[in-house]
């Protein structure tokens, strides 16, 4: 169970190698959370997180997920279930890819879409029913500033953020009444693995702020955070901008 | 029957959850307990519980509707059997005109006897009387497998003692004989003294607690230094008729408390920030008169004072509050010291602190008063306490005190057993009644009071 103070008892990563996942299931242990259930493809890189995490004193259970396998995303929720209730799930997947090729090469756009979207979206609807089930839990979605205006520099990935960062907010609307909540977490760019050798955007972000933010936000109640703070701001600004100009702006 | 999904959370108004609430009767309540599905049954009274004990995530919880209530008085036992599901305030109204009154009461009348059993509640004369469960003559209680069974101190100890502070793990309590104390007047003789910190309120209370049925103390958490733990110390009697005024005594057991105003609705954010407590905490201690005796005030007023305020528990806005309480054995006079230290110098500031000496405890493996030191204060809920409160119970566990379950929504499994080393012997006595493991709540699954030994 979460407790009074925001501190869930067990979390669910799904996608649990990723840089913010593990820096967010640290600062969870960190509080007291007890259990981690890593969900990721068998690599040795997933041995060597459960491996960190269990130094840092949780119970760690690893699980088999690829998310490009919606048909099995149910079954892979109900594994992480079988040893106690998920107080709180993190979507921390995703496929960032080569923004000039993905709109190039079909395959690599679809293997975008089916990721970040597709993969998203059937882990939502199973994790929803598990947890209406349980009676309880937070889903926390891992989005991107690029979904909220999407650009040119990186629109296949941008489009997919888009897709996602609204069906989870319309899941934590459909919930409510449920006991449930979805926090929709909206980084701006974030250095980790995923992006080593990009160049960097104004506002970035380490993954250790991402997971504070969504500690916090779990922790207060808040369905929607950008990361960091005041990108809120220059986003509702840029939602605005004329297309024209839009276009012309170095982003 | 009627049954509905609804997110319930106690009173601190923290971690929600969603289950099937269903009213039942006296005569439903086996059926509603053979239907629970695999995430059990657990039963609700007024939803009092700071935290998570009274609600059951995904499972089943059910409360009693109020037309079979019954209130039976044996004037010349002086006891009374009452259904579970009546509150204290309902009793109050119906007993004391009568000339009795409940053996204990808490800070408030809006708790019903099942949760007063369940939790073992104690109040202000716990030091003189013990805790609820010890006035409890014998309770009806459905069991795990939809059995009546009529519990008793004499015949089934085992069965009995686990459920008086088990929290509603044994089964639902359907009904109860209780001792009613005799009273010839409504008012309460009441003397008020302040301790100018911690030290000479501890050396007070020791010392002359024991001339008084009544006794608690408003400790002041925010003050440092040397006034560290400055309190306003109220004990007190029932009056009698004879101390009444000539114009009270025409109608000495008159009884009948209002609500003053109540919290609004909505409240977007917290209205108790440390600059509103600070002040209110000052205002509270200076209006205190340095000695005052013989006052005489009303029951509601001694026992209840914020009673006359409506859903005071909104005002501390969306993200609520809790509670924490905690007791050290006597002799462990530095412990309390130092978290009172811990919790002044946090800044943490708290509304409502009160301080109370213990008296024996009673069989029951998590009835939560034992010989000492209890005290409980209301925090806002904030991730940031976390780090303290574990240290609280690091030094808490470290003396042999414990927190009290009826409270808590915070502490961890293994902490609790660390506080409670019966808990084995109460899920013993548990699987024994419910071997399906039917009863269960968010309590039990955060804190393994049921699963395993």
């Amino acid at each position: 169970m979460i407790d009074s103070l925001g501190v869930p008892q067990s979390v669910l990563l799904l996608g649990g190698t990723s840089d913010i996942a593990m820096a967010t299931a640290t600062r969870w242990i960190g509080l007291g959370t007890g259990r981690i259930v890593l969900a990721a493809r068998p690599s040795s890189r997933r041995d060597d997180a459960v491996a960190r995490l269990q130094t840092q004193g949780a119970k760690v259970e690893a699980v088999d997920f690829d998310a490009l396998q919606p048909s099995t995303h149910a079954a892979v929720i109900e594994q992480a279930r079988s040893g106690g209730d998920i107080d709180v799930a993190l979507l921390a997947f995703g496929l960032l890819g080569d923004a000039e090729q993905a709109w190039h090469d079909v395959d690599v756009a679809v293997e975008l879409a089916q990721v970040n979207y597709v993969g998203a979206v059937s882990c939502g609807v199973a994790l929803a029913t598990a947890m209406r089930e349980q009676g309880h839990g937070v889903i926390v979605a891992l989005s991107s500033v690029a979904g909220e205006r999407v650009r040119r520099s990186n629109f296949v990935y941008g489009s997919t953020k888009a897709g996602m960062d609204g069906f989870f907010l319309g899941l934590g609307e459909a919930v409510r009444g449920d006991g449930l909540r979805v926090v929709v977490v909206r980084p701006g760019f974030v250095h980790s693995k995923m992006t080593t050798g990009m160049d960097t955007a104004p506002l970035s972000v380490t993954p250790e702020q991402v997971a504070e933010a969504t500690v916090d936000a779990v922790a207060k109640g808040r369905d929607l955070v950008w990361v960091p703070g005041p990108l809120r701001v220059v986003m509702s600004g840029l939602r605005h901008v004329p297309r024209p100009i839009f276009r012309k702006l170095p982003l | 029957m009627v049954a509905d999904r609804q997110v319930l959370s106690g009173w601190g108004g923290t971690a929600p959850s969603s289950a099937l609430l269903e009213a039942v009767d006296p005569t439903t309540v086996a059926e509603a307990i053979r239907s629970s599905n695999g995430r059990g049954v657990i039963a609700r009274g007024l939803g009092r519980s700071y935290g998570d004990a009274a609600q059951n995530a995904g499972g089943l919880v059910v409360e009693f509707g109020h037309t079979s209530d019954h209130i039976v008085l044996d004037r010349d036992a002086s006891t009374a059997t009452v259904s579970a599901g009546v509150s204290l305030d309902v009793l109050m109204r119906a007993l004391i005109p009568h000339g009795y009154f409940v053996p204990v009461t808490p800070g408030t009348r809006f708790v019903s006897i099942g949760g007063a059993i369940a939790a073992d509640i104690h109040g202000k004369n716990h030091h003189v009387d013990g805790s609820f469960g010890s006035s409890v003559l014998s309770l009806d209680l459905v069991d795990g497998t939809g059995e009546t069974r009529t519990l008793d101190p004499v015949t089934t100890p085992r069965e009995f003692w686990a459920t008086v502070g088990g929290m509603g793990l044994t089964g639902v309590i359907v009904a109860a004989t209780i001792t009613m104390r005799r009273v010839e007047t409504s008012r309460m003789t009441v003397d008020t003294e302040r301790a100018a910190n911690l030290d000479e309120l501890l050396t007070i209370m020791a010392d002359t607690d024991d001339r008084y049925t009544y006794s608690v103390a408003w400790i002041d958490l925010l003050t440092r230094g040397r006034a560290m733990g400055r309190s306003v110390l109220t004990r007190g009697e029932h009056a009698t008729v004879d101390e009444l005024k000539p114009r009270q005594r025409r109608h000495p057991l008159d009884f009948d408390p209002g609500q003053l105003l109540a919290a609004p609705d909505l409240i977007p954010t917290s209205l108790i920030g440390p600059l509103s407590i600070r002040a209110f905490n000052e205002v509270w201690f200076r209006k205190a008169p340095k000695v005052r005796r013989g006052e005489i005030t009303s029951l509601g007023g001694f026992f209840h004072p914020l009673d006359g305020v409506g859903a005071w528990n909104r005002l501390y806005g969306p993200r609520g509050f809790l509670q924490y309480q905690f007791v050290v054995p006597f002799g462990a006079e530095d412990v309390l010291r130092e978290a009172v230290d811990r919790i002044t110098s946090a800044g943490h500031a708290s509304f409502l602190a009160v301080l109370k000496r213990f008296g024996s405890g009673n069989a029951g493996p998590l009835s939560f008063p034992i010989p000492g030191w209890t005290l409980a204060l209301d925090l806002p809920a904030d991730q940031s306490l976390a780090p303290m409160l574990d240290r609280l119970d690091d030094l808490v566990v470290s003396a042999g005190g414990r927190v009290y379950l009826a409270k808590d929504s915070r502490a961890s499994a293994s902490t609790i057993a660390a506080m409670y080393p019966r808990l084995d012997e109460f899920k013993a006595v548990r699987d024994e009644m419910d071997p399906g493991r039917r009863f269960t709540s968010d309590l039990a699954r955060r804190l393994n009071l049921t699963e395993g030994p």
